[in-house]
């Protein structure tokens, strides 16, 4: 017995030659480079937001309310992106916002993506009537537009930034349950899970040892357009007042109490819209490059 | 087809079971209407009767059946902060959104299959290469900074359209349309813009995407081979051909417009039934909150329900399909 086993771990499974080919296969678009580029100096600036901010994202400069950015007339040095109607320093109020913005893609998605897991590994192994009634649930979820979802959870929890990331998480989790499920009921069938079956492995060995491994792919891609989503979402959410709650940094809630003064100053408006654009287009660019590079099917 | 239309229904009604007991929820979990509408100094007699008067004391189920009932007969109750009837105040919102998510659809088709057709037919040139790049960010942009950029852009620094509001309008018998007035159409052209804006990307990359996948079959070659004319084996098979799944995705993209109006009218101060939903939910007032997510969502079923009958009876490959897989 022991013999096998030595035998079966010398098996390269993932040798450094597939890492490699993967991340030449990812640097061969160069909007995916980019795009990862740009997701690491937000990750430092998200980190780092209490050091590399010249102020804290709170401090209200209460002579210099509106200031213009340095390069406007009247704008300083001071102030690199101008201040907010109330004296704050947008500059570190962005910084300081990329660290929540990341955060919630981070938490909702990692909600969604292992609840979703779970639910659609039980669905595909198990199927029958596990199966029905998990993907009905499914299908009744999908069949209402996920804004509208999003803002009936937060309307029955309560406003607030944790509640808009639930709401993201549970508007999110269909797909994931559905490209769980598709992928396991595709890999349940091969030899090697039958052989894996035969050997011994119980149910939850099968499910999340021998089958989950193979279904990474699309769920690492599906995973990275949910970030973006869930940014999406939780700004939309943080404009129409449901989501964070002044005087939270978070970009959402940043433009919707700039919006009446965009009169007078229209970089209050257009620095948060910005942040959103750029960290969004970052992990939409990333996505595409991941399943590029990860999906076969789809090279050309 | 027949079991095919049933077991769509009744998905349907499951979707609205579940909308109507979410909307119910939003009432139990907003506090108890009891204590808002007795005094300070009411007896334990007196809340109690008050409680057995609005059927408070029912079992659970009994109180959703009921509520259910009255639902259906478009009664929802009055609005908290209005005092209004729920459905009174609905029904004199409609009609902005309405229009304005008509137009938007509109907008949407129009621009986004003749942008996608020529972006999959003129793959290398310079403008298919532009309107994919401007396609990204339109996805990448949420919807309510589009509207905002608009606004900076067309009303602050040009001024040549209203930042907000709806305009004049004229009433039809109880609808109110802002077709016929000049200040009504301007104050449309943003809002509209905005909405559409976001679908027109997503059509236009559909068509390219259906396209492209359209032009590599067989039948385009054979129909080349037949020396036809590239306008024939474009618009003649290849278009056809695609635009079944477009019309199918278009059909499913109207609730979401009808939804995603929500934030659109808030951008715009429309007066519409989105800004009537967001100012219930910030002022928590339940009724209409309820009935605002019970309305859309039949919106939304209806839509489905209809476009899914026609995707049936549109492509014959899917009947085929059915009967083999019933035999």
């Amino acid at each position: 017995m022991s013999e096998v086993t030595i035998s079966a771990a010398d098996i390269p499974v993932a040798g450094p030659g597939t890492l490699r080919e993967f991340w030449l296969t990812y640097t061969q678009s160069r909007g995916a480079v980019i795009g990862l580029a740009l997701i690491v100096v937000l990750i430092v600036l998200a980190i780092g937001a209490n050091v590399i901010a010249p102020y804290s994202p709170n401090e209200q400069f209460r002579d210099f309310t509106l200031a213009p950015p340095a390069w406007h007339d009247g704008g300083s040095v001071r102030f690199l992106l101008g201040t907010d109607p109330v004296g704050r320093d947008i500059l570190s109020r962005l910084i300081h916002g990329a660290r929540l913005s990341l955060l919630i893609g981070l938490i909702s998605v990692a909600i969604s993506l292992s609840l979703g897991v779970v639910l659609g590994l039980v669905a595909g192994y198990f199927r029958g009537l596990v199966e029905t009634t998990i993907m009905r649930l499914m299908d009744v979820m999908l069949a209402l537009p996920s804004l509208l979802l999003a803002i009936a959870v937060v309307a029955i929890l309560g406003p607030g930034l944790i509640n808009a990331m639930y709401a993201i998480a549970i508007v999110l989790l269909p797909h994931y349950v559905r490209l769980t499920r598709a992928a396991v009921i595709a890999e349940a069938a091969k030899e090697y899970v039958a052989s894996s079956r035969i050997a011994g492995a119980g149910p939850l060995r099968l499910m999340f040892s021998t089958i989950l491994p193979n279904c990474a792919a699309p769920l690492i891609v599906q995973a990275t357009l949910g970030f973006s989503n869930a940014i999406l979402d939780a700004a939309a959410l943080g404009f129409l007042g449901l989501g964070a709650q002044p005087p939270t940094p978070e970009w959402g809630s940043m433009l919707a109490d700039a919006l009446e003064f965009i009169q007078r100053a229209s970089w209050v408006v257009t620095f948060p819209g910005l942040a959103i654009l750029v960290t969004v287009l970052a992990f939409n660019l990333m996505g595409d490059g991941l399943r590029d590079a990860l999906d076969p099917k789809l090279k050309r | 087809m027949l079991a095919f239309i049933i077991r769509r229904i009744l998905q349907s009604f499951a979707v609205m079971a579940v909308v109507a007991f979410i909307a119910f929820a939003l009432f139990n979990f907003t506090g108890d209407p009891v204590t808002f509408m007795v005094g300070q100094d009411a007896t334990q007699e007196e809340r109690a009767r008050l409680r057995s008067d609005l059927g408070l004391d029912l079992p659970f189920y009994v109180q959703f059946g009921r509520f259910v009932g009255r639902a259906i007969q478009g009664d929802f109750g009055l609005s908290l902060r209005q005092g209004r009837k729920v459905s009174t105040l609905l029904k004199e919102r409609l009609p902005a959104t309405l229009e304005l998510a008509f137009v938007a659809a509109v907008l949407a088709l129009v621009l986004g299959v003749p942008a996608g057709v020529y972006t999959a037919l003129r793959r290398d040139s310079w403008l298919s290469q532009l309107l994919l790049a401007i396609s990204l960010i339109g996805v990448s942009l949420p919807t309510f900074l589009i509207g905002i950029l608009l606004i900076l852009v067309f009303a602050v620094v040009l001024g040549w359209l209203p930042s907000f509001g709806r305009g004049d309008t004229v009433a039809l018998g109880w609808w109110t349309t802002g077709f016929l007035t000049k200040s009504g159409l301007k104050a449309l052209i943003l809002p509209a813009i905005t909405l559409s804006l976001f679908q027109m990307t997503l059509i236009m990359r559909l068509v390219r995407a259906e396209m492209l996948e359209v032009l590599r079959t067989d039948y385009i070659k054979f129909a080349r081979a037949r020396g036809l004319t590239d306008r024939t084996v474009h618009f003649g098979h290849a278009l056809k051909n695609t635009l079944v799944p477009v019309i199918t995705i278009t059909g499913l993209q109207l609730g979401a417009i009808i939804a995603f109006a929500i934030i659109t009218e808030t951008v715009f101060q429309w007066p519409g039934m989105g800004l009537l939903f967001i100012q219930a939910v910030s002022f928590a007032d339940v009724p209409v909150m309820a009935a605002y997510l019970c309305f859309i969502a039949l919106v939304f079923v209806l839509i489905n329900l209809i476009v899914d009958l026609l995707y049936y009876a549109v492509d014959p490959r899917l009947r085929i399909e059915r009967l083999a897989a019933a035999q």
